[in-house]
């Protein structure tokens, strides 16, 4: 309410220049503003846990300072969960996942629109997109089973399965795409003498580069972020991403906080960065993605 | 290639011309991949949730004795019960809070673009992460901050609770999921064109009267899509129930996928196969209401 006060001395002065700039909601700016703190209040237990040194955050005092600053409990994380192995692991996954999925769901979608009157290519839109009524809990254990007899019991499996589970998603968002984009566009570019490669390569695949960004935004989130999968897919401990290696040390981190906190700090900072980054394109990727989809 | 001849033959002969290979080669790979990783996995495990395979080893077929079995299983029982009141809760939390969170970061305010930027950052955190981080809170921060306010109910940790573990799963999976649901009330919100206002300024409609009877009803069909989506998410949690109570106190928190997973190691391999082919109906039939309670709804 006092912050109400001063509001009106601002508009007025302006109002004389132009016409009435709408009044700025101020209870609405301070509410959202604590309502943002309850976002950011875990990040900063996060950072200043990770910071602090080993005597200081015993006593699990979420909110206090690092006093002194220390990097020691990174430097414990990097060795005890092998971080460098663990951050490759997650790397690979990505980005063989994001570039899986791209790839595979524009040539798909391309070969569906440009045959859509031909009964086999319009049944594979509906099969392809079957699998997004079926969660991976669903055929976990068979692919677990199959992955280990067929010596994908490893990132290589984890890349291939979720790339098929992001392919209904992906190849929904790059036909709606596809069915605006004009054939005339395209039919002058064969008429120059241009093949379907060509033409897919020089003149579809560049068109298409928004929808791009959002379906690899999206197969970004869910391979850097995801447990299950590969907690459940890889065998071996050793390669494991860095969202499985917080649960495999999550017992042996037991009470030394500022060294589990600096694991997880590692962990999340990345995607927390290319997000910062990135924001306006992933806000606008996820939404289109979302409406669309 | 022969591509004038190519459109020719379509208005010449438009059922079956021919295709050119490439379209084969660009569609062909990822339908067998698809099939090998999805579909055959899934025909398997249907198959094998006839039998009384533990895994591995011999099995034999015991007809629909897992399915009679998971009808009168108090566990899987409980599961889905705590599964569905967890996923409703959820839902009507992420809802309510990214629907209000949206109003306001579509109203006339100051610091609009970096309160956006804060309000997304969950989404691109890992849920067992989050799960842990929460889990520190929950344990060492949360008690201590009730025995100073003198609420009883919270001077313990609200996670060895079995009564109260679930709100901690609702909270913590809702900070995850608020983001998403809240960029597509944005895009909604941001749809209704700014002159029904004026017209309802105009006839003294009130702000609340406003947000109820006309932005509400404009937005509906993203409110739709955003329950849906949500329920079917949250029905299959997994990642961060696993971080923060790892289905305890005792099996109160278990949701079906941790019970469904759990089947491998427990040597109830096929008995949980069932189960999930349960709840692969289950997720079928919520879907297809998807389809018809969205169908006509232009976005």
């Amino acid at each position: 309410m006092a912050a109400t006060t001063p509001t009106p001395a601002a508009p007025a002065a302006r109002q004389k220049i132009r016409i009435t700039p709408e009044r700025v909601n101020w209870s609405a700016t301070i509410i959202l503003i604590l309502c943002a703190f309850t976002v950011l209040l875990p990040l900063y237990v996060t950072i200043s846990m990770a910071f602090k040194s080993g005597t200081q955050a015993v006593d699990g005092n979420a909110f206090s300072l690092p006093n002194p600053i220390s990097i020691e409990g990174f430097v414990e994380a990097w060795n005890l969960t092998n971080f460098p192995v663990g951050a490759g692991v997650s790397a690979l996954v990505t980005a063989g996942t994001v570039a899986g999925t791209i790839f595979l769901a524009a040539f798909a979608s391309y070969a569906i629109v440009r045959n859509w009157d031909h009964k086999f290519f319009r049944y594979s839109f509906f099969y392809l997109l079957a699998a997004m009524f079926i969660p991976f809990p669903v055929v976990a254990l068979p692919q677990i089973q199959l992955t280990g007899l067929v010596g994908l019991a490893n990132p290589g499996g984890v890349i291939l399965l979720a790339t098929m589970f992001q392919l209904s998603f992906s190849v929904l968002l790059f036909t709606a795409f596809l069915r605006s984009i004009p054939y005339e566009l395209e039919e002058s570019a064969r008429i120059d003498g241009a093949s379907t490669w060509q033409t897919f390569w020089k003149l579809i695949f560049p068109l298409l580069a928004p929808m791009s960004a959002t379906v690899g935004i999206f197969a970004f989130l869910y391979a850097w972020n995801d447990f299950m999968m590969p907690s459940l897919i890889i065998a071996d401990a050793q390669l494991q991403t860095l969202p499985v290696r917080q649960n495999i040390f999550q017992t042996q981190f037991s009470n030394n906080y500022h060294v589990s906190f600096a694991s997880y700090l590692m962990a999340m900072s990345p995607a927390i960065i290319a997000y910062l980054f990135t924001q306006r394109w992933v806000m606008e990727g996820v939404t289109q993605g979302a409406v669309k989809g | 290639m022969s591509t004038p001849t190519a459109g020719q033959t379509q208005a010449v002969r438009p059922r079956r011309r021919h295709v050119e290979p490439l379209y084969w080669w660009f569609l062909v790979p990822s339908l067998i991949l698809f099939t090998l990783a999805i579909t055959i996995p899934g025909l398997v495990g249907i198959f094998f949730s006839f039998t009384d395979s533990i895994g591995v080893g011999d099995w034999r077929f015991i007809g629909l004795t897992n399915y009679v079995a998971l009808f009168s299983d108090p566990a899987v029982l409980q599961s889905y019960l705590f599964t569905f009141g967890f996923a409703i809760a959820t839902v009507l939390v992420v809802n309510v809070v990214s629907f209000m969170l949206a109003v306001g970061l579509t109203s006339r305010i100051r610091l609009k673009t970096p309160l956006r930027t804060v309000f997304v950052i969950p989404m691109v955190i890992s849920g067992i992460i989050i799960a842990y981080v929460f889990q520190f809170l929950f344990n060492n921060s949360l008690p201590g901050l009730g025995e100073a306010l003198g609420i009883k109910v919270l001077s313990t940790s609200m996670l060895s609770n079995p009564d109260l573990a679930w709100v901690a799963l609702v909270i913590v999976t809702a900070w995850q999921a608020i983001p998403g649901t809240l960029l597509i009330y944005i895009a909604g919100l941001l749809a209704v064109p700014g002159d029904v206002y004026e017209a309802a300024d105009i006839d003294g409609a009130t702000k609340p009267q406003q947000l109820l009877r006309i932005t509400l009803p404009l937005v509906f069909g993203y409110v739709v899509i955003n329950m849906i989506l949500g329920l079917k998410n949250f029905l299959g949690a997994y990642d961060i129930i696993k971080g923060l109570t790892d289905g305890g106190p005792g099996t109160s928190t278990r949701s079906i996928s941790m019970t469904i997973v759990g089947g491998f190691n427990g040597g109830d391999y096929a008995y949980q196969m069932a189960n999930a082919t349960i709840f692969f109906i289950i997720t079928i039939v919520i879907s297809l209401a998807q389809l018809r309670l969205t169908r006509g709804r232009s976005l």
